[in-house]
């Protein structure tokens, strides 16, 4: 999409989410802070009916405040327990905003995602049993800068519309957008609107050929249609309204190019033209190639579709013809972030409580404190005659604090050499020890990574993980060949080790490798300059001062090796014939030796 | 707001499209509760939770003593709480849908076990236990979404009540024992990450669901999915009468299941395909013959067949392998290789 096109059509898809918050459910909006993210949120709050305050939450959001609990002041002051509304309560009819949504943890994602789902907050906490409507609209402020930064995959399913702003907005494009009263207005046409079984078709036609396997999105993108023919003032759902919610819900979450052989995917900068003018989406859809779909050869799943890939993020677009080059192999869109955070849930999980006194580390626990104060207060008042007969007679020995067990996870980061002949035999022993590896890491509370390097540079192929599934889909799509980047995969396996100890865990390197470098930081070939990175990259690495393996492929343990192993303060192994077992077994022993 | 208030009546269990394997563990926990939950493992979006919500709806009533915390039956003498047995004679009943608890993932330990009521201690000064969600899912269903992010420590007060049956509360000065049965319905997303093979093993029944890629049934879920949202209440009298016929399926199905027998041939076969598959301990065995009978009562047969063994068999057995990640192959793709040696 155009820098031109994309601020008026993104607020577009905000007085969509206006008109129908609950069918849509949200919005994931990636874009950096800053006045075009301003402007489309300050449209959304004064188009909301009712202009409520959208409520914020951060990505360390405590359960206590999203869900709610119990409120302790006025617990103590009534003397009875008095019940707090957390933030996806209070927000009934409002708008949550997600800030940084792409560090939101995967637990907390489920917890809004349920609320979402079941239209009520369950509170089952601090000893409340309550339930609470609520229906809100999750704006998902998504501010990662790569692709491995991503919302959660199960919230930002069930937000309608993606949309990416661009930095700067443009003010010399004026369009004109609905106002707060056409919203209004809007909504009371919603449930009349209806759905003709066509445009149904055509959606999930389209969703099916972009590769978009779940169903809820092609509900998703039935809401949204209906939402933009109500807008529209219109009874039915048209063709334009179909073509509107590809656009928004369809388009950026395509997984593959329609697989139109005719329509050859436009790949200069002027094809994904807004498709808002009726004559792009006429010439597109001229030509009636054959398309794969059997049950409807009509022109408008094509119209429809041409809308959808007429909106691909040009980034996207050149992503999937490359993809499609490789044979359609999924790799770095499947599975988006969830798994990556689910080892990102803080310092520890609280197991409990115990007696003891707050301060230093120790946070006081307010409810169980409150539970061991509560059956001695009949007794403590009639011994304390003078006491105020609301309040709540807390002792020293009645504080309860939390307990809250630390656990370093281990993180085995694996920086296979891919390079050259052997690679192939190399690299399938390698990926069998991750999997082995990763079979009972789930016991241990262990995840593993995976550094692949050849040709020009090392590739992040498997951020850290504990999920076999997803393990398994990466590790099927690595391919092998070309030069030896060794200076640029220690690099990389420094930085990834350098997140994994500020995250508070505990990175172990292994690296198997003949050491045998012949290209240089820069790209550029040639052993001498490429040994002389290495040995340099190898030195800053061994100040990162992180547990490391040095496995030697080569058939006969190689000096360059041993010397490398060396800078790296590295243990060094030489293994020419290992299989994946033994390898295995090999890393599980040197994991465990402590230094 | 445009829509309704939530949940005034949730989707028709017999409106669900496809994901056939799903339906028939949820029917299959329905009619033999002793089969140990089921776990729904899949693609986002396949309507996994729409059908434990559309079971609950779906099952006949109970009869449960007035005023006990716990759902007793007033039929049975055993297996009864404190309260129940006190009287000496039987207690008075009344009838109530099935419980279908919804655990959710903010959920505090001392609402899933139960905990010293603070109302009436804060207030009164009196010790009360205020029974928690297990207590409520006695006799029904506790269903857990995203199974596979609950946290650790309720996964192991969770773990010690499915496998005993009962729940012991021992805190605040509370000594409590409670029966607490019930179905464990646990849905989740692999990619999310792995289950604890201590709880995976709670699961009698586990199920892959996948999303359709053939277009007319996609769009007829979509199609079903928007009638129920735009009126819940029209979409459900559209399916009242195919939801009658499955709860009377269901029904008969109970009432058949005591005289079900399994004939030794098919005890057999189904101990040579745990052997062949490679299960650990014989719980596999024992869930797939208690399937097994659930599946031929809900087909009005009184012997199993084994048909209804193969029927079940991926179902009961593929969360029970032991894990080899060298096999590239699933665990459904080994299951079924087991099943074709066996013939």
């Amino acid at each position: 999409m155009s820098a031109d096109g994309a601020a008026p059509d993104a607020r577009l898809a905000a007085a969509l989410l206006a008109v129908d918050p609950a069918g849509i459910g949200g919005v994931v909006l990636r874009a950096a802070p800053g006045p075009a993210r301003e402007r489309w949120l300050d449209y959304l709050c004064a188009i909301w009916p009712g202009q409520p305050t959208p409520r914020r939450a951060a990505p360390s959001i405590t359960d206590h405040r999203l869900l709610g609990g119990v409120d302790l002041v006025a617990t103590l002051g009534a003397g009875r327990p008095v019940a707090e509304r957390g933030l996806l309560a209070e927000a009934d009819g409002g708008i949550v905003l997600l800030a940084m949504a792409e560090r939101l943890p995967a637990g907390t994602a489920a917890r809004i995602a349920g609320v979402m789902d079941a239209g009520e907050v369950s509170v089952q906490r601090d000893g409340l049993n309550v339930q609470r409507p609520t229906r809100f609209a999750a704006i998902a402020l998504d501010e990662g800068l790569s692709d491995d930064e991503q919302v959660p995959a199960g919230l930002a399913e069930r937000c309608g519309p993606w949309l990416i702003l661009p930095d700067v907005p443009d003010d010399e494009f004026d369009v004109e957008l609905p106002d707060a009263a056409a919203i209004v207005a809007a909504r009371a046409r919603l449930p009349s609107v209806t759905l003709p079984p066509a445009m149904l078709e055509a959606l999930c036609a389209t969703a099916l050929n972009l590769g978009i396997d779940s169903m809820r999105v092609a509900g998703l993108a039935a809401r949204v249609a209906c939402a933009a023919a109500a807008l529209h003032e219109r009874a039915t759902v048209d063709a334009d309204d179909a073509a509107c919610a590809a656009q928004f819900v369809l388009a950026p979450r395509a997984r593959r190019l329609p697989p139109s052989p005719d329509q050859a995917p436009p790949d200069d900068a002027e094809a994904p033209e807004p498709p808002d003018d009726g004559d792009a989406r006429d010439e597109a859809s001229e030509p009636p190639p054959d398309t794969p779909t059997e049950s409807n050869q009509g022109p408008l799943p094509d119209q429809v579709l041409a809308a959808a890939t007429a909106a691909l993020p040009p980034g996207l677009l050149a992503q999937l013809q490359a993809l499609q080059l490789l044979g359609g192999a999924r790799t770095s869109s499947a599975g988006r972030a969830g798994a990556q955070k689910v080892g990102r849930q803080g310092r520890g999980r609280l197991c409990g409580a115990r007696a003891g006194t707050p301060g230093g580390n120790a946070r006081l626990s307010v409810i169980d404190t409150l539970r061991a104060a509560a059956p001695w207060q009949a007794l403590r008042r009639r011994q304390q005659a003078d006491a105020e007969p609301a309040r709540v007679l807390i002792r020293r020995e009645d504080f309860r604090v939390r307990q809250i067990k630390q656990r370093t996870q281990t993180t085995t980061i694996f920086v296979v050499d891919a390079s050259g002949s052997a690679a192939a035999h190399r690299l399938a022993e390698a990926k069998g020890a991750v999997e082995l590896l990763l079979a009972d890491c789930y016991v241990r509370r262990d995840q593993v990574a995976l550094i692949a390097f050849r040709g020009r540079k090392a590739e992040l192929l498997l951020p850290p993980t504990r999920s076999l599934v997803r393990a398994k889909r990466r590790l099927s799509a690595l391919p092998g060949g070309g030069g030896t980047p060794f200076a640029d995969a220690l690099d990389a396996a420094r930085a990834l080790a350098d997140s994994v100890q500020r995250r508070g865990d505990l990175p172990i390197v292994i690296v198997l490798s003949d050491g045998q470098a012949n290209v240089a930081r820069d790209g550029s070939g040639g052993r001498a300059r490429a040994a002389e990175d290495a040995q340099a990259a190898a030195r800053q690495f061994a100040a990162q001062g992180c547990r490391t393996l040095f496995i030697d492929t080569a058939p006969r343990g190689s000096a360059l090796a041993v010397g490398l192993a060396a800078d790296m303060h590295a243990r060094y192994l030489s293994l020419p014939q290992a299989d994946a077992r033994k390898l295995s077994g090999v890393i599980n022993a040197a994991v465990r030796i402590r230094d | 707001m445009s829509r309704p208030t939530p949940r005034p009546a949730p989707f028709p269990f017999s409106a669900i499209v496809g994901q056939d394997e799903m339906k028939r563990a949820m029917l299959i926990a329905a009619v033999e509760p002793a089969i140990g939950g089921v776990l729904v493992l899949g693609d986002r979006g396949t309507g996994k939770s729409t059908a434990v919500r559309a079971l609950a709806a779906l099952l006949p009533k109970i009869e449960v003593v007035t005023d006990c915390l716990y759902n007793c039956a007033p039929a049975h003498t055993a297996g009864l709480c404190g309260h129940c047995t006190a009287g000496g004679t039987l207690p008075a009943a009344r009838e109530v849908p099935v419980p279908v608890v919804d655990l959710p993932l903010g959920a505090t330990e001392d609402r899933l076990i139960g905990a010293l009521d603070l109302e009436s201690a804060l207030v009164r000064g009196t010790k009360r236990f205020e029974p928690g969600l297990l207590a409520r899912a006695h006799r029904g269903f506790l269903y857990i979404d995203e199974v596979n992010l609950l946290e650790d420590h309720l996964v192991d007060a969770l773990l010690d009540v499915a496998a005993s049956g009962e729940n012991v509360v021992e805190r605040e000065g509370l000594s409590v024992r409670h029966p607490a049965r019930f179905v464990l319905v646990g849905s989740g997303n692999p990619e999310e990450g792995e289950l604890r093979p201590q709880l995976l093993d709670r699961f009698g029944l586990s199920v892959e669901v996948r999303t359709p890629d053939d277009l007319p049934l996609r769009v007829e879920i979509v199609r079903r999915r928007d009638a129920y949202e735009r009126d819940p209440l029209a979409f459900a009298a559209k399916w009242k009468r195919a939801e009658t016929q499955t709860r009377k399926r269901i029904t008969d199905a109970r009432a058949r299941l005591p005289q079900v027998t399994v004939p030794d041939a098919v005890l057999e076969w189904a101990s040579r395909l745990c052997m062949r598959a490679g299960t650990d301990g014989l719980r596999g065995e024992l869930t797939l013959m208690r399937a097994a009978r659930a599946v031929a009562a809900l087909d009005g047969h009184d012997i199993v067949t084994l048909e209804d063994l193969r029927l079940i068999a991926t179902s009961a057995l593929r969360h029970r392998l032991r894990r080899n990640p060298l096999d590239d192959a699933g665990s459904t793709v080994r299951v079924e290789r087991a099943i074709a040696e066996l013939g």
